[in-house]
């Protein structure tokens, strides 16, 4: 009863972490844009107004007309002036309507209405006309459109605009900032529009405003800064006599250094981030190791192909619904916890309890398990790697500022794999189960002696441990490729880690697998990743030296 | 020794005093005695007998036999520490890679400027990476004395070194195993790489010729095999009386019960680094003789599979004897050629299969069944022997205490 209690606990615990993570993502996914609908009906008027004008235009009477558009805040205004821009705005010579052309395979040309709702059409070239412009009218067009997209009430869309401006600035662009800058509420925004003013001024302006600039621009990490900070300090002669130069020499290098050192930061927090991303994958790979090899001291060398498996069922997951992509990892992680797990309960019941007490035979059957497995699935599934798609919510990544950003996918893995782990945590501490494991991993008699059926507990950890490996797996089909050897590369990687770590306790694998991934990353730069992996390796092996029984040993006297 | 182990009458040790009885001096003629005759057979029948008769053997078997007696010599090797001294090294692998690379490294300085790029200095590799003088390792690669020295020296040192650090921490067990394994999965990616200047990932191949003789002709190939045949005669021996030997016996009382041997005053990790460095210069010889026979050494002979499936040779032909270590490295390899051949996909469901099955039901391997059939051969009833074959550790622990206490006396 206590164990069926113990198991309703678990699965309890796994749906209301599931809930978590759902709750999570539909927050982060609904990015909702205010439309702006107020004045709808004027705009529509003025743009009717302006496209009968057109047509019949000339060359000279079109800036003001160009003006007049970009005055125009309608996503319709915006789509004629690109138009123009790309010679593809004609008009039809019956009725003047203005239409986006474009030229199709068969020399005809394909009609959008730009005003009305009007279906395409396809018509030959001799009924419609070029509206035409020139290389000025182009230019201004240019400067119209960067104007709206500075003045675009979705910030994220000024930013962007801004950053193409800080690359490539110009004079009218700059002249549109200026006045742009005391309007402008955005944080971010004013930021920015103040680096690109601020460079404009180290570039032009005389050697006191330049020093000014510096001072403002020190703390900025743009790149285009960094560029034009050298630029400056190049250009300045290398022994400079006026007391102003020798001044602004100064500061400039000042600023390059701290622009340095603070970039040199963010490539540490980078790495840490990276470390500890890889140390999450290692976490949820090695976790379900770490919990049969403390209690039954059994190396499951097919551990590596449950983790496959995982990664398999989100496969099928993703083949067999193909329209729920955005859930499919939410359907597959329950999935593959129950796949991985029953298969680890059949092992356990069929081949691992029949080897009792000989863990190098255990080792040697569940490998012929793994080399079965993998066979299987290339039997049924293809030798090939199979692609597994990212739901979009797991894409992009999160702008810390322009050197560090934190990629959603790696973030969530972070947070998943650590849910995982106190999940598991509690269930050992609280549940009556998680007693019962700990009592036969400390001393399986006597815990016999207390009428626990240590065959059960070992069947149920054995599928627990399967189980949490079929969700690495599912975490992992999001990293990397999904094939037959894809449980082979983690599963040495897994047992260092639990090794590392110290057998029989949870806190030495998280550990272990957190400091292990970042000194991967933290290698890999200098060494290139091989030989970071064969440092690990050498360095894990003296580390064993020293401490045989890992970073936390259960404690307690035993011989054997 | 076989005297004293037989006047044990107690009914636990029938099994025990048979086997050794088998495991005897008389059983040692016996096994060298059937693989020179194999061996005379073959090279007759090539030899003498016209292709297309009965009785030829071609040219092609006569190598996958050379082939399947370096695996023999591998599973000496591998049987040596796991069968007598309990450490399943899942990284015999690398000690035959290492001792095929210092083969191969000698056959590729023969190759001269026959190479592709005919540079009489630097083997084909090197020239493609652009490196205009040899690495320091590599001196002395031409020389036949320095290649059959470095055979020995290169798996010996890795071997030393590792099981000096391992052993004095005592790691055992499972960690051992691992271990192992993960220091040759390092070495199969340090291999990989080009900068390590041993081919990567093609490794050296396209040799001529071994010591004058070209490699292609199928006389040498009928000597690399009479070769191989006579290096594992002398193995088996060397094996048989280092088993046999006091030190043999300490070795084996480890296995069954480390912590004893040790309050009896001995120092186990130097016996277990003395079997293991054995072993590896046994496997790097087997490995040395492998790669003419192939021609070719690449990192790949490093993957943990090989060395696994080292493991379950010896453990489908039997751990408790030597020459049950011939037996399943003959077989299984015999079996793997016939299945990839036929149908390859199969092949990893076999083996698989082969992993559990043995293990489960056969833990003794062939060489343990014997003893049984012989018994019923000569209609003798041995119940207490199946009863008894399922716990291998126990009955053998009581035997070495008996014979330590022998041996003592």
């Amino acid at each position: 009863m206590l164990r069926i209690n113990a198991l309703r606990m678990i699965t309890m615990r796994l749906i209301v972490l599931r809930l978590a993570i759902v709750l999570l993502s539909v927050f982060v996914c609904t990015h909702t844009y205010a439309q702006d609908n107020t004045n709808q009906t004027d705009s529509s008027l003025a743009l009717s107004n302006i496209a009968k004008q057109l047509p019949k235009a000339k060359l000279s009477k079109m800036p003001p007309l160009v003006k007049q558009l970009g005055a125009i805040k309608d996503p319709k205004s915006r789509l004629i002036l690109e138009s123009l821009l790309e010679g593809e705005l004609y008009y039809e010579r019956s009725g003047f309507a203005i239409v986006r052309a474009q030229m199709n395979d068969d020399k005809k040309y394909v009609l959008s209405y730009l005003l009305t709702d009007a279906q395409q059409q396809t018509v030959s070239k001799s009924k419609i006309k070029k509206i035409r412009t020139n290389n000025r009218l182009r230019g201004q067009i240019r400067d119209v459109l960067a104007k709206l997209d500075l003045t675009d009430p979705d910030s994220s869309v000024r930013i962007e605009a801004l950053k193409q401006l800080i690359d490539k600035p110009n004079d009218s662009a700059i002249q549109t900032i200026k006045e742009l800058l005391a309007e402008e509420k955005d944080e971010d925004v004013n930021h920015l529009m103040q680096v690109i003013l601020q460079v404009q001024l180290l570039k032009t302006g005389d050697d006191q405003q330049k020093l000014a600039a510096v001072e403002i621009l020190k703390t900025s990490l743009e790149p285009a800064v960094k560029n034009m900070l050298t630029q400056q300090l190049a250009v300045l002669p290398k022994k400079p006599t006026d007391q102003q130069q020798i001044v602004l020499k100064k500061a400039i290098t000042d600023a390059l250094d701290t622009i340095e050192s603070k970039r040199q930061f963010y490539g540490v927090v980078e790495n840490i981030f990276f470390g500890l991303s890889l140390g999450s994958v290692l976490l949820l790979a090695a976790i379900g190791l770490a919990i049969t090899f403390g209690v039954m001291g059994v190396i499951n060398m097919a551990h590596g192909e449950m983790i496959m498996l995982g990664a398999y069922t989100t496969y099928v997951v993703q083949l067999i619904w193909p329209h729920l992509i955005e859930y499919s990892l939410f359907i597959a992680i329950p999935l593959a916890f129950l796949v991985s797990g029953s298969v680890g309960i059949i092992i356990e019941r069929c081949v691992i309890r029949f080897l009792k007490g000989r863990p190098l035979e255990t080792l040697l059957a569940t490998f012929g398990i793994s080399l079965i497995l993998q066979q299987l699935v290339r039997t049924v599934f293809s030798p090939l790697n199979r692609q597994v798609a990212a739901p979009e919510w797991m894409s992009g990544s999160l702008q810390i500022n322009p050197v560090f950003s934190l990629t959603y996918n790696r973030l969530y893995i972070i947070i998943f794999s650590l849910m995982v782990f106190f999940a598991l945590l509690t269930f050992f501490k609280k549940s009556s189960l998680g007693l019962h494991v700990r009592a036969v991993s400390q001393n399986r008699e006597m815990a016999r002696a207390l009428s626990i059926k240590s065959d059960w507990v070992d069947a149920i950890t054995f599928g627990l441990g399967s189980g949490i490996a079929g969700v690495a797996g599912v975490v992992l089909s999001q990293l990397t490729n999904v094939g037959p050897n894809l449980g082979q590369a983690y599963i040495i990687d897994s047992f260092l880690v639990v090794v590392f770590g110290g057998v029989g306790n949870l806190w030495g694998t998280l550990v272990a697998a957190m400091s292990l991934g970042s000194i991967n990353k933290f290698l890999e730069p200098i060494t290139g990743s091989v030989l970071a992996n064969i440092i690990v390796l050498v360095g894990l092996v003296l580390f064993i030296q020293k401490r045989p029984k890992g970073l936390f040993p259960q404690k307690g006297r035993s011989a054997d | 020794m076989t005297s004293s182990i037989s006047t044990n009458s107690s009914t636990k040790e029938t099994s025990t005093g048979l086997m050794a009885k088998l495991s005897g001096l008389r059983n040692l003629h016996v096994v060298i005695g059937i693989l020179l005759l194999a061996t005379f057979y073959v090279s007759v029948c090539n030899l003498a007998f016209a292709e297309g008769s009965a009785l030829h053997v071609s040219d092609y078997t006569v190598s996958l036999f050379g082939k399947y007696l370096c695996y023999a010599l591998l599973a000496l090797a591998v049987d040596l520490v796991w069968g007598y001294c309990g450490i399943l090294s899942l990284g015999h692998g690398a000690f035959f890679t290492l001792g095929g690379y210092a083969m191969g490294m000698y056959l590729m300085r023969q190759i001269g400027d026959r190479g592709v790029y005919g540079n009489p200095d630097l083997p084909d590799f090197m020239v493609f990476l652009n490196w205009t003088e040899m690495p320091w390792y590599w001196a002395g690669s031409d020389s036949v004395l320095w290649m059959v020295a470095m055979v020995f020296i290169g798996p010996g040192i890795l071997a030393y070194v590792f099981g000096m650090l391992a052993f004095r921490s005592r790691v055992s067990g499972v960690y051992l195993s691992i271990m192992t394994q993960a220091v040759t999965y390092a070495l199969m990616l340090a291999f990989f790489r080009n900068e390590m200047g041993f081919g990567g990932n093609n490794g050296l191949t396209d040799f001529k010729e071994i010591m004058g003789f070209s490699l292609q002709s199928p006389s040498t190939k009928l000597g690399l095999f009479i070769i191989t045949a006579l290096v594992l005669a002398v193995a088996y021996v060397v094996c048989h009386y280092i088993v046999n030997s006091k030190m043999g016996r300490v070795v084996t009382a480890i296995r069954d019960a480390e912590n004893r041997v040790r309050f009896v005053g001995y120092k186990p990790e130097d016996y277990k680094v003395w079997i293991y460095v054995v072993s590896a210069m046994i496997a790097g010889l087997a490995g040395a003789l492998y790669v003419p026979q192939v021609g070719i050494i690449n990192p790949g002979e490093f993957s943990p599979l090989n060395s696994i499936e080292m493991v379950i040779w010896v453990a489908v032909g039997g751990r408790n004897s030597l020459y049950g270590a011939l037996i399943g490295a003959i077989v299984v390899s015999y079996a793997k050629t016939r299945f990839t051949a036929i149908m390859p996909e199969a092949w990893l469901f076999a083996l698989g299969g082969l992993f559990v099955l043995v293990t489960l039901l056969l833990p003794k391997g062939i060489a343990g069944m014997l003893p049984g059939i012989m018994d019923k051969l000569k209609g003798k009833n041995a119940p207490e022997e199946e009863a008894t074959a399922s716990e291998p550790s126990a009955t053998d622990n009581s035997a070495t205490e008996n014979k330590g206490s022998e041996v003592k006396s």
